[in-house]
């Protein structure tokens, strides 16, 4: 996992509440044999006009004027701007692939589901909890706010507005130190590398037949 | 301190603990099949990963291959794709061993591992697949995982795990003749309910477990998790021993000496303390049949439908009213009223030699009634089969009407041609009896493969021990 540094981001709004993982990511796409590339798809269903299926080619298919990613000045946000609920539904893991594939590190919003969030953590996006004043804000200050930006510094636990209003963040210490380090769960683990080399090596000489 | 198997086994595979208790376990095998592999191979090239210890892995493909025409390939594009995924990954990354599509020793990847020694005593065993608890029969810490933890596993040869309570389930007294290992775990989850072993590693003992073959015990072990639990366990004795000499993987001379006793070692002591303890007598257990969509909605063949008004729980009742309902049954029913459509006898619960034989021992001189539109015996591997014809079991089944398929997991989940329409009934010798597990609309009752035989012959469910 790439460590997470503290960047500027374009902000793009999606003003819902309950946005579930098969409107991250509908079901059909689950079929995949990848974890990446769920980019193209992901809000698949509101964000073109016609079904879409896995194999088709995407930059073919006529998008929706009226979703808001659409919109040409959200093009190339980092950041999504959200509700509350937000990764409801199915545990899919594909969710945050598909938003970690389209070009999302954070995602900001009222309150999150349980496993979305975790999963999150997990392939390196940070999923914020802010107030709802601020969410407020923010979404009046995107939408007025052509190119919009937020500095998002997750060692000093701060979001930035460009104006310099500082919108401080709680986050696990441990979840922090991990995407600030790029830890997944298998780099946690790895950190124990030589304690797992020298269980094997005890285990190879007492249970030989094992490792045969 | 006297200490029980799950004890020993947990002991002996932890490599670093957390102050709360989560601790790094070691694992010693790695099943790997065509469906939870790809995402995990990806993600490992994706960080340029190396897998840890590829000498762990043994590979099969099972889940999506055809069980009949294997000379017109896989036709189902998805599938063909996961299975050609599993072999390009098998192929860059390397194996203990990989039996892929076609192959002599393909199959079931729970029927694959035992068969060929790749399961042996005091290991920890995973595989991206819930009926991983099967190899619990050989002693083994064994249970499934999911896609991420595949890939977990594949770069740190590790797992980050909890360890759980533990419950001695005993059964004592003699099996009644036609009562198989799968009536018994069926008339457990019936007794403690499909949510009865959730947080629990379960450890079958007693003398009716002693006196079932390493099949029946694996039958055993693989219902495990339709108890809830993550694993079963049975403890090693001279059965495991003999069941193991000279399979492919199995040690040899010097090694096969020390490694008997280390496995002689694998068993609760005398005095070990249990979370909890579950007694049941053989005596007891009749031929089961489930009528619902829930493994633990299971009767004895003698018995009838529920009738959900005399059920005092309104929760229970609900349930029980809507299983009736989508199996289409009438509450007071006599079991063996009830027409079946199709039978199905394979899975990796059911798929074993000693499966075939008892549901041949049914069969021979006898035909499926008319009424059953298909009956499948889908061997659980390639051996199994070559066994099977050996003994010439497949010509006792294709004599009955039976169709005598190639290995894979078939009609256990449709996910390759084999399937219910819907509304068919379905005796089925697998573990899952949910909606649609066997095709949309499908209605399955689970029993044992010589139950599904004697179904077959009457049409209806019917008590196998009449037969016998
Ligand atoms: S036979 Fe059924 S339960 Fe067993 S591994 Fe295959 S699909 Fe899963």
């Amino acid at each position: 996992m790439d460590k997470f540094v503290k960047f500027d981001g374009l902000v793009a709004p999606l003003d819902r509440n309950n946005v579930d993982t098969d409107a991250i990511i509908p079901k059909q796409f689950l079929k995949s044999i990848k974890r990446s590339g769920f980019g193209p798809n992901a809000f698949d269903e509101w964000r073109y006009m016609d079904h879409g299926e896995p194999g088709m080619d995407n930059s073919q298919r006529p998008l929706n004027p009226n979703f808001v990613l659409n919109q040409q000045r959200y093009q190339g946000a980092s950041i999504l701007l959200t509700r509350s609920n937000f990764g409801c539904g199915s545990s899919r893991e594909h969710a945050p692939w598909a938003l970690g594939d389209y070009g999302f590190k954070v995602i900001l919003a009222e309150s999150f589901a349980d496993i979305f969030f975790n999963n999150c953590f997990k392939n390196g996006i940070l999923p914020l909890v802010l107030p709802k004043a601020e969410i407020d804000a923010l979404f009046g200050l995107t939408e007025y706010s052509p190119g919009f930006k937020l500095t998002v510094d997750l060692a000093q636990q701060q979001v930035v507005r460009p104006d310099g209003h500082v919108i401080p963040f709680q986050v696990d210490p441990f979840r922090k130190e991990c995407l600030l380090n790029g830890w997944d769960d298998i780099g946690l683990t790895l950190r124990h590398a030589d304690k797992i080399r020298e269980f094997e090596d005890r285990r190879k000489q007492q249970l030989p037949w094992l490792f045969a | 301190m006297p200490q029980t198997l799950y004890d020993k086994l947990w002991d002996s595979h932890v490599v670093h603990q957390e102050a709360d208790g989560t601790a790094l376990i070691y694992i010693d095998r790695h099943l790997v099949h065509e469906v939870t592999s790809p995402q995990a191979f990806e993600g490992l090239k994706l960080a340029g990963r190396k897998p840890w210890r590829v000498s762990s892995i043994v590979a099969t493909a099972d889940h999506n291959t055809p069980t009949d025409h294997w000379d017109e390939g896989i036709k189902d594009p998805v599938s063909r794709q996961q299975v050609e995924t599993l072999d390009a990954n098998i192929r860059e990354v390397g194996a203990l061993a990989y039996f892929p599509f076609k192959d002599l020793r393909q199959g079931i990847v729970h029927v694959v591992g035992p068969e060929n020694g790749a399961t042996l005593p005091g290991m920890t065993v995973v595989c991206g697949d819930s009926h991983t608890s099967t190899h619990g029969a050989f002693a083994c810490m064994a249970h499934g995982i999911g896609t991420s933890e595949v890939e977990h596993v594949l770069a740190t040869q590790c797992l980050i795990q909890k360890k759980s309570k533990s419950m001695l389930i005993r059964v004592e007294g003699r099996l009644g003749k036609g009562v198989t290992a799968k009536d018994v775990a069926l008339a457990i989850i019936g007794r403690i309910g499909t949510a009865g072993g959730t947080g629990y590693a379960l450890e079958f003992g007693g003398s009716a477990i002693r006196g079932l073959s390493m099949e029946g015990r694996m039958t055993l072990c693989n219902m495990a998790i339709e108890a809830g639990a993550r694993l079963g366990l049975v403890a090693v004795d001279e059965n495991t021993i003999n069941y193991l000499r000279d399979r492919p993987f199995s040690p040899r001379g010097a090694a096969w000496d020390q490694a008997v006793d280390y496995w002689r070692t694998l068993h609760s002591d005398a005095g070990a303390c249990f979370d909890c303890t579950v007694d049941l007598r053989a005596e007891d257990i009749l031929p089961q049949v489930t009528w619902g969509t829930s493994p633990e909605m299971v009767v004895p063949v003698t018995a009838a439908v529920p009738n959900p008004a005399r059920e005092a729980d309104p929760v229970k009742r609900e349930g029980m009213e809507r299983a009736i309902q989508y199996m289409g049954l009438t509450p007071d029913a006599p079991i063996q009223s009830i027409k079946i459509d199709k039978v199905f006898i394979g899975s990796c619960t059911n798929s074993r030699i000693e499966d075939l034989r008892q549901a041949a021992a049914v069969l021979k001189g006898r035909k499926k009634a008319d009424s059953v539109k298909l009956a499948l015996a889908v061997p659980g591997s390639g051996l199994v089969k070559r066994q099977a014809e050996a003994e010439g079991l497949d010509k006792i089944f294709v004599a009955a009407g039976f169709e005598w398929r190639e290995p894979g997991c078939s009609m256990c989940l449709a996910m390759n041609a084999d399937r219910l329409e819907p509304g068919e009934r379905c005796a089925s010798t697998s573990n899952r009896n949910f909606e649609g597990r066997q095709g949309p609309g499908g209605r399955t009752h689970l029993v044992s493969p010589a139950m599904a035989a004697a179904a077959a012959i009457a049409g209806h469910f019917a008590d196998v021990r009449d037969i016998l």
